[in-house]
């Protein structure tokens, strides 16, 4: 905009500054909740300024953990998290690039049908097919474990999808010199499109790492055990305790541990993402 | 070094044929170019002979043995890509040494061979680099050294110079030239630029729709083409066609736009009452005194190129009143190259006359050759 109005300039920053205050305000509530005894939030007004029970309170969750709501501790469940997420996140992007290289570079037999039936399970997210995929993880014996928390929901037709629409703007004669120089295919996978993929990848992570961590519907279905529950569904258990206040407070202060780790991530790798996004290096 | 023979390769994809049967013998340390429009396979012989592509039909061999099933890697050969295809996320030095690690060469070797080929290359100082960071000189260097370290019995250039521009396409062209006369590697060029062509090759081959035209030394070519298509692609501006008939005693040619060219010499008595196509290259056309022309031209544009001038305008008969060049057979439209200190004018009428000796006389049907003139 080469428009030059001041008035026209305050108005634009009032108008963004309401969009991040519509935002940011229960993020604020869910801090100061956590900072609070307990009762101070079940007494009718929520106070708005953050109270002094924030150490203690972080600490309660950290170590002694929801016992009294038949919980794992909150360590526990951050722990289970990140490394659902994480294998979700690995497994997708590994997955995906082999899937995405196959397609791309190899010629066998109905391959734009493999491509069409990969990209048609974008149709079928978990939700979907919940019934047979709970059937199929419970008889392979992988209920109440990591496998059984990652491993359905590794197969993704995003990213690969993704992968292969950079693979095509490589061009041919990038490979074509690596057959030249002698590299076989999986030479040439390791070596010349993996590094160059990078920036893709450090995206696809942040986006796959983010959707392995707020998984709720999920690991409520495949987890009985405790000591496998993850922080997303923890959250939910604590606020629906029998025979007893919901214990806000520390509820809160989960919630807002477990904004922190995606948190990070987003953070850490924000230029590399928005570069994947935006940008193809070749 | 090695010799290739290229025996009746043929290309097919699906039912469509790109090429239909080219043999070239190559000796060793010779440096064979490959010209010809657009489309006309001499890309996809090359990727043939790289390994690149599948040969439908015939027959490759590289010093001696049949390449035909080979992968690239084991042909021994290298090449240098249209747009250098260098890993983007590598070193200079790693784009150079990617082949030799491959092949598991020892660390010092590699290192020896890559730091000889940057200094002959004039890329010492620029091993660190990443690709981006190079011109496109630079970058055309680099290909070329990824090629010469592997040490290779054949180089295969697939218009390395195409993407350069003009005045660094000169310096890049003498080096390659250079290069190659050192190394003495057996080498196939593949270019559309017919001044490249002619200056790098030892030997020329001329490619029109899949078929070799012909094969020959450059001189030749320019002297003596095969055909109508060659006399056309090699020279430039390119040579005029005139179509016309041999009288009967075979003495002189009657342009279908009238002009009559005399004193043919004897070569021509056996296509006595003949039609062909008359050849002639702007250069070979001179500016006379008024009554000594072969023909007049109706100058139409003029071209000032410093040294020669370019006159392009239609051919009218010598004498007489400006007469409508005939309907049937060719506008009479030439180009003719005349000295740069020649002073002519837009619209004027120009006495030209054609250099003995240097006319090519083409079958009209099938655009060959018929006779030295």
């Amino acid at each position: 905009m080469v428009e030059n109005r001041p008035w026209l300039t305050v108005l634009q920053h009032f108008v963004l500054l309401c969009g991040v205050a519509l935002v940011l305000f229960p993020l604020w509530i869910a801090f100061v909740a956590s900072t609070h005894e307990g009762r101070a939030l079940v007494a009718g007004v929520i106070p708005l300024l953050p109270g002094d029970q924030m150490v203690e309170n972080y600490r309660t969750i950290l170590t002694a953990g929801m016992q009294g709501a038949g919980g794992a501790s909150v360590g526990t469940m951050l722990l289970n998290s990140l490394i659902m997420a994480l294998s979700i996140a690995v497994g997708k992007i590994a997955i995906s690039l082999l899937s995405a290289f196959a397609v791309v570079y190899f010629r066998f037999p109905f391959r734009m049908l493999c491509f069409w039936i990969i990209f048609s399970t974008l149709m079928l997210p978990v939700e979907v097919r919940i019934l047979p995929t709970f059937e199929v993880v419970a008889n392979l014996g992988m209920l109440n474990s990591y496998a059984g928390l990652s491993i359905p929901l590794i197969a993704s037709a995003t990213a690969t999808f993704l992968f292969r629409q950079f693979f095509l703007t490589v061009p041919d004669e990038l490979a074509e010199a690596a057959r030249m120089d002698g590299a076989g295919p999986f030479r040439f996978f390791k070596d010349i499109l993996v590094p160059l993929s990078r920036t893709n990848i450090a995206a696809i992570f942040v986006i796959m790492f983010i959707y392995g961590w707020n998984q709720y519907l999920w690991p409520l279905l495949v987890t009985t055990d405790e000591s496998f529950y993850t922080i997303v569904m923890g959250i939910q258990r604590m606020v629906t305790v029998a025979d007893s206040y919901p214990r806000w407070h520390h509820a809160m202060a989960t919630a807002v541990m477990a904004l922190l780790p995606p948190t990070l991530v987003v953070l850490i790798m924000q230029r590399l993402f928005v570069k994947g996004l935006v940008e193809t290096e070749k | 070094m090695a010799d290739i023979a290229i025996r009746n390769v043929v290309k097919r994809y699906g039912d469509t044929q790109v090429i239909h049967g080219i043999s070239i013998d190559i000796a060793a340390g010779e440096l064979i170019v490959i010209v010809g429009p657009s489309g006309c396979g001499k890309s996809t012989l090359l990727r043939m002979v790289a390994g690149l592509e599948v040969i439908t039909e015939g027959e490759i061999s590289i010093g001696g043995r049949v390449v035909n099933r080979l992968e690239p890697k084991d042909r021994n050969i290298a090449m240098v890509f249209q747009n250098y295809a260098l890993y983007p996320h590598m070193s200079v030095f790693d784009n150079m040494a990617y082949g030799l690690k491959i092949a598991g060469r020892p660390k010092g070797e590699i290192n020896e061979r890559v730091q000889k080929a940057a200094r002959m290359l004039e890329l010492s100082e620029l091993l660190d680099r990443r690709p981006r960071q190079l011109s496109g000189g630079q970058r055309q260097r680099v290909a070329m050294g990824r090629a010469i370290v592997r040490n290779p019995a054949v180089f295969l250039f697939d218009e390395p110079l195409s993407n350069l521009d003009a005045k660094l396409r000169v310096q890049m062209r003498l080096e390659i030239k250079q290069l190659q006369r050192s190394l003495a590697t057996t080498s196939l060029y593949v270019t559309h630029d017919q001044v490249e062509a002619m200056t790098l090759a030892d030997r020329l081959v001329v490619m029109n729709q899949g078929v070799a035209e012909q094969i020959d030394t450059p001189l030749e070519i320019y002297e003596r083409p095969a055909s109508t298509f060659v006399a056309s692609f090699i020279g430039s501006p390119s040579m005029n066609f005139l179509p016309g008939e041999v009288d009967g005693d075979g003495t002189s040619i009657a342009l279908a736009q009238g002009p009559r060219l005399r004193a043919m010499g004897q070569a021509l008595g056996q296509h006595g009452g003949r039609s062909i196509t008359l050849g002639v290259r702007p250069e070979h056309l001179a500016m006379v005194p008024e009554g000594e022309e072969d023909f007049h031209l109706q100058v139409g544009v003029v071209e000032t190129l410093g040294a020669d001038i370019l006159v392009h305008g239609k051919l009218v008969e010598a004498g007489a009143a400006a007469r409508q060049a005939k309907g049937e057979g060719g506008s009479g439209i030439i180009a003719a190259r005349l000295p740069g200190s020649a002073r002519v004018l837009e619209g004027e009428r120009l006495p030209l006359k054609v250099a003995s000796g240097l006319l090519h006389l083409f079958d009209p049907e099938s655009g060959k050759r018929l006779v030295e003139v």
